[in-house]
């Protein structure tokens, strides 16, 4: 045993690249199996023809990418703009944005405070903010949906109750109870790069804008803001990306009138069985994601450039 | 003038208290009326534990949580073990292909859910393979292991590894290194990427969706069927009962941890008394 411990021992120290290899062998077998060849499958789906009852033909065609785009009309047989998909590919970027943009108008100011003022409870402050990933993400979703329901949910029953309203409020099942949901599941994902930024920020900067004589206003859009680019860049890539996939929130906090892309492809495999043209819906979102991935990543390497200079 | 001031002082203190009651409001409340005799109306009607009574003698729960504990247990074993193999490559050495390498491997924790349950569960059709509890080790392997490496990656940085070096001059080969210096070191980085990984697992409710089959359920799904009942049906009695104990239990680990990091760190007083005896 010790000798042909020696003897393997021996051969991976004379060929570093057997060492590199055998220790990598497992996640690159797991990745390439359980990642990468999925993604594949659905890519050559993606150019299949949709035959009936859920078939798949295998000719070889770009239909389901123009369908995505272009449909016929029902009288001319004209091609025109697919409003259908269209609207929900728009639906799913405006959703995602107003998530974003509410993730970091309620996290900054907070994690600014926490930041600078925190004190020695600093960490307590954000560990607060992170807790709730350990809860289920299930449960956070349905807590909010007792909390809308009309009439019987909380914030109906105190405002019937206590009579400041005498019509139930429509909060779930639409737009309003979406985007509640959204930022609820995703104000962690911004508070954390925020305040990684803030944390760092350089307090002397503060003291010499304001002995220069900035206003308070002046001084947040002026030195923190831009400081801080790098940690609102993160944040809104780390809502902006889930937000514009998801597919739980809006299956139940939207009911049937808002979907977005997510449960547009999950209804085109399962409801149509129409694998064909949500595989390529899916390869659709998957660029979608890619793309704003590389802005990302071009943007904060120029910005890294711009922090080393200052 | 000095009250403007001070409410603009107090503003921001005032939005964090808010901030945290939208956080946690909605868990206290689904807590509180969980033990609410009317099981399909937010207001308080009187006290009762029938919900907690209808939940625990619901057979279905018992068979969710033993496949919930069994998928993320197996999964959150692997993908500790090749999320740090893989980190400690990625630390040490330098390879051909690396820096596709590092694309891909974070590629799970981009793509939508959605996307890569519906994937994998073209991806086991292709094969064949029914789906049950194996798919689902599988999936939650896959999406774990990117999770574990930041973690692990993480502590890496903070670590002295000049120790290793020394290890090895004063005689030991790589693996006696790696198992009595390097693993050591490594292990409170270890724990804590498995103490995360673990939740992102049990929780996950997505992919696990669709990669299992109706009669293997575990806790999410089995949460989100009940959900879609009460969506028609209003009891969302049992539900509140159910999101109450999974809502305590996570919120407990945590504290769990923390409370043993801590006695592991400063250790129990006294207790290096026993130990200098024993030597």
């Amino acid at each position: 045993m010790s000798s042909f411990r020696r003897r393997v021992l021996g051969f991976l120290w004379r060929h570093p690249g057997a060492k590199t290899g055998v220790t990598l062998s497992p996640v690159v077998f797991w990745l390439a199996l359980f990642v990468l060849a999925p993604m594949l499958i659905v890519l050559y789906y993606s150019f299949l023809t949709n035959g009936p009852h859920g078939a798949l033909l295998p000719t070889p065609t770009l239909e389901n990418y123009k369908d995505v785009f272009i449909t016929e009309d029902l009288r001319t047989g004209q091609p025109e703009a697919n409003w259908l998909y269209l609207n929900i590919f728009g639906r799913s970027l405006l959703l995602a944005f107003l998530t974003t943009l509410l993730c970091l108008l309620l996290g900054y100011p907070v994690t600014y405070w926490i930041a600078l003022y925190g004190g020695r409870y600093k960490n307590l402050w954000i560990g607060l903010f992170i807790l709730p990933f350990w809860t289920s993400y299930l449960v956070r979703i349905f807590a909010w949906m007792f909390l809308l329901r009309d009439p019987s949910g909380f914030i109906n029953q105190l405002l019937l109750q206590t009579g400041l309203i005498h019509e139930p409020l429509q909060l779930l099942f639409n737009t309003t109870g979406v985007i509640i949901g959204m930022v609820y599941t995703y104000l962690p994902f911004a508070v954390i790069p925020l305040y990684a930024a803030l944390e760092r920020l350089d307090r002397s900067v503060l003291e010499a804008a304001f002995d220069l004589g900035a206003r308070p206003w002046q001084r947040l859009w002026r030195v923190t803001v831009p400081l801080t680019r790098g940690g609102i860049l993160s944040a809104s890539v780390l809502v902006f990306v889930p937000s514009v996939g998801e597919y739980l929130i809006p299956d139940l906090m939207g009911g049937a009138k808002v979907n977005m892309l997510g449960n547009l492809i999950a209804d085109k495999f399962f409801r149509d069985q129409n694998w064909a043209f949500g595989s390529a819906l899916s390869i659709g979102l998957i660029l979608l994601v890619m793309a704003l991935l590389l802005v990302y990543f071009k943007v904060s390497r120029s910005e890294q450039v711009f922090e080393r200079r200052v | 003038m000095s009250v403007v001031r001070s409410l603009g002082r107090a503003s921001l203190p005032g939005l964090l208290g808010l901030v945290y009651l939208f956080i946690y409001a909605p868990l206290f409340i689904l807590m509180i009326f969980s033990f609410n005799t009317a099981g399909n109306l937010a207001w308080w009607q009187g006290f009762s534990l029938e919900w907690y009574e209808k939940l625990l003698s619901y057979d279905q729960l018992w068979k969710s949580l033993r496949i919930s504990l069994m998928v993320t247990g197996t999964a959150v074993i692997l993908s500790t073990v090749i999320g740090t193999l893989t980190a400690y490559a990625l630390y040490r050495w330098r390879f051909w292909g690396k820096r596709l390498f590092e694309g891909m491997l974070y590629l799970p924790m981009y793509i939508p859910e959605v996307v890569l349950g519906i994937s994998l569960l073209v991806f086991f059709i292709f094969l064949g393979m029914p789906r049950g509890i194996l798919t689902m080790i599988l999936a939650h392997v896959a999406f774990t292991i990117p999770l574990v490496v930041l973690v692990v990656l993480a502590r890496m940085q903070r670590i002295d590894w000049t120790l290793e070096e020394a290890a090895m001059d004063l005689g030991a080969d790589e693996l006696t290194t790696l198992r009595r210096v390097t693993l050591p070191l490594l292990f409170p980085g270890i724990m804590a990427a498995a103490f995360l990984a673990f939740p992102w697992s049990f929780n996950d409710f997505v992919i696990t969706y669709f990669v299992t089959s109706p009669g293997n359920a575990p806790l999410p799904v089995l949460t989100y069927n009940l959900i879609l009942g009460a969506k028609r049906s209003g009891a969302m009695g049992m539900i509140n009962a159910l999101g109450t104990l999974m809502t305590v239990a996570a919120l407990l680990l945590p504290l769990v941890a923390v409370l043993l990091l801590r006695v592991r760190r400063f250790s129990l007083p006294g207790l290096h008394l026993l130990r200098k005896k024993r030597a």
